[in-house]
């Protein structure tokens, strides 16, 4: 099921057979392309998948984008150890619901992508991990698992040709800490969703501390499409360094929000008004988050002229992230903003480091002090000192997600900071004592 | 303990999807699954699953007490989630989620005397494209307006 019309500007690769109908039975799949790449990929050496992979300068759309083909090679095909794929299908980034149609609309697609890096690395065994809220996803998923199954799809001797490959779902109880892979890996041995401290990467000691391929589920699901396309071919869709399309969730004042696949290099101005519809009610846009509510913020201003690709984000000192895109209007209050965010990352924080289980605790408290007009100038600066000392020190990115939006939008918002204490230190003039402890 | 046979033959499923010596790694969707029958995660379920799984009461409520969809008391029937988070903040989420308080008479994660609504601010459910959007027990709805989440309701109440 589509929950939005697409866009003509739409690059169908990973969606080109969203909209047909029963898309997620296997026999519309295979009418449609479905394990021909797989199939290929018997005829290929793990090293020559690698590569393919590697041409197609797939980055992980998780959000890291780190590149997939360098993180497959890391695996060491050798070791006499099992190796695992495990899927990150527990998609929390506030701002982003690509995974949710990915596997609504193809969850073969996934499948083959599994089946490919399996190839790639010599595994025999695969998790989706995909969080408690898509429940019905689960139901979705392991539909399509049975139908692959009873194909010959999975199970032993794939198709005659002597592979062995299993496949099983598997659902989290809700943290947005087990998105991060190593929490993730210890969600699915059945712990506490807390991060384990690297190195040893995944690639190397993963699940079980056997080497394990990790990635997004779009990651996967653009394996595909690669091995039919080529690697260069999937990679010129895109623009240097970053290879192909991404799915990015329009998100906030569009008027036309959605999810759409467009290449990355995209322009922004472009996506805004044409894919988009422009700025709900014709407002300005007063702020615009890249990729998912973890990414530095930007003004209006400072979006307009970027593309959507990595290096252009980061070059705007950003991150194109998860593809979750977050547009407010010039009404929005960036101090409530603020709170909110904050609200968020001080319930997922899992308490294991200190810097960011005590930064989240303190920067909620003074964010609701002064979003209530009762906090001083002073705090405007200890909101930015703490998220500062926050940044690089705790186990897992988590700390990083919510210090950096923070400390953007009081850097570049602070005059609706100032404005908020002006305005009740008006209406507050005559009461004995302002100040309440939150 | 005894679970239906629905539930038993899943549970059976589940706990062949991992390696030997590997039976730990059922406990979550374990946690899951048996919840929704039970209705909570009781003293008793944590016994059973603990046995089940062979280890020990301690480490399955270390878990629950993490996961933030494992509750020890029962939520009610029907467990209304508003998101309130950026994307669906934007959206008025939050005068919706105020809406919901007023409307059931409920406030954050309590149950009606009845035990048929229970009401909770969630964190982003990943219906960010749609805000703002709620979830009822597992059912999603999106572009929910407090007249559309009235109606929701008020269905909801006409089935008893």
């Amino acid at each position: 099921m589509l929950f939005n019309p697409p866009s003509p500007l739409e690059v169908k690769v990973l969606t080109v057979r969203f909209g047909l109908p029963n898309s997620a039975s296997i026999d519309t799949f295979l009418a449609n392309d479905g394990y021909k790449a797989f199939e290929k990929s018997l005829d290929m050496t793990q090293e020559q998948i690698i590569q393919e992979v590697k041409d197609s300068n797939l980055r992980g759309r998780g959000g890291a984008g780190f590149p997939t083909g360098m993180k497959w090679g890391f695996v060491p095909r050798q070791s006499p150890k099992p190796k695992y794929i495990v899927v990150n299908s527990d998609e929390s980034e506030p701002g982003t619901c690509k995974d949710r149609v990915l596997i609504e609309n193809d969850p073969h697609m996934l499948i083959e992508g599994c089946l490919i890096a399996a190839q790639a690395v010599g595994s025999k065994t695969g998790y989706i991990y995909i969080r408690g809220e898509y429940r019905y996803l689960i139901d979705v998923m392991d539909k399509a698992i049975g139908e692959a199954y009873a194909r010959g799809y999975l199970g032993k001797n794939i198709l005659g040709r002597g592979v062995d490959f299993d496949l099983y779902t598997h659902t989290g109880a809700g943290a947005y800490e087990c998105g991060e892979e190593s929490a993730l890996l210890e969600s699915l041995e059945g712990n506490r969703g807390q991060p384990r401290i690297r190195p040893p990467f995944p690639a190397v000691a993963g699940l079980y501390a056997c080497p394990t391929v990790l990635n997004n589920v779009e990651t996967f699901a653009a394996v595909p499409s690669i091995l039919l396309m080529g690697g260069k071919a999937w990679a010129d869709l895109g623009v240097a360094k970053a290879g192909g399309t991404k799915l990015t969730c329009l998100t906030g004042h569009f008027n036309r929000t959605g999810v759409y696949e467009l290449p990355l290099g995209f322009p922004v101005e472009k996506m805004i008004n044409e894919v988009g519809g422009g700025v709900r009610g014709g407002l300005k846009m007063k702020a615009f988050i890249p990729g998912g509510s973890s990414c530095p913020v930007l003004t209006g201003d400072e979006a307009w002229p970027l593309t959507m690709d990595y290096d252009s984000m980061a070059k705007a000192g950003t991150m194109l992230g998860s593809g979750g895109v977050v547009l407010m209007d010039e009404n929005t209050d960036m101090v409530k903003a603020a709170l909110r965010i904050m609200h968020f990352y001080q319930h997922e924080s899992c308490g294991w480091c200190i810097p960011c289980r005590e930064g989240t605790t303190w920067l909620k408290k003074l964010l609701t002090r002064l979003d209530r007009g009762m906090g001083t100038e002073k705090d405007i600066d200890l909101v930015g000192d703490v998220s500062k000392n926050m940044m690089g020190r705790t186990f897992c990115p988590l700390g990083d997600a919510a210090a950096l939006p923070t400390e953007s939008i009081v850097r570049k918002f602070r005059h609706e900071f100032e404005a908020k204490i002006a305005k009740t230190q008006i209406s507050m003039a005559g009461v004995a004592s302002p100040f309440v402890v939150v | 303990m005894t679970f239906s046979p629905e539930l038993e033959a899943k549970l059976t499923k589940l706990v062949n999807s991992y390696p030997a010596g590997r039976l730990k790694s059922a406990l979550i969707p374990m946690l899951m699954f048996t919840q929704d029958e039970v209705g909570s995660i009781t003293p008793e379920l944590v016994k059973e699953i603990a046995n089940r799984l062979k280890i020990t009461p301690v480490q399955v409520d270390e878990v629950v007490t993490y996961y933030s969809m494992l509750h020890k008391k029962p939520m009610g029937k029907y467990h209304i989630q508003v998101c309130t988070n950026i994307s669906c903040l934007l959206w008025d989420g939050d005068k919706l989620y105020e809406h919901a308080r007023h409307k059931l008479g409920l406030g954050h994660k309590e149950v009606s005397a009845d035990g048929q609504f229970s009401l909770e601010e969630v964190e982003c459910m990943g219906a960010c494209s749609w805000a703002p959007a709620i979830q009822v027990n597992y059912d999603f709805h999106h572009h929910v307006t407090p007249e559309k989440l009235d109606e929701i309701i008020d269905s909801l109440r006409k089935l008893h």
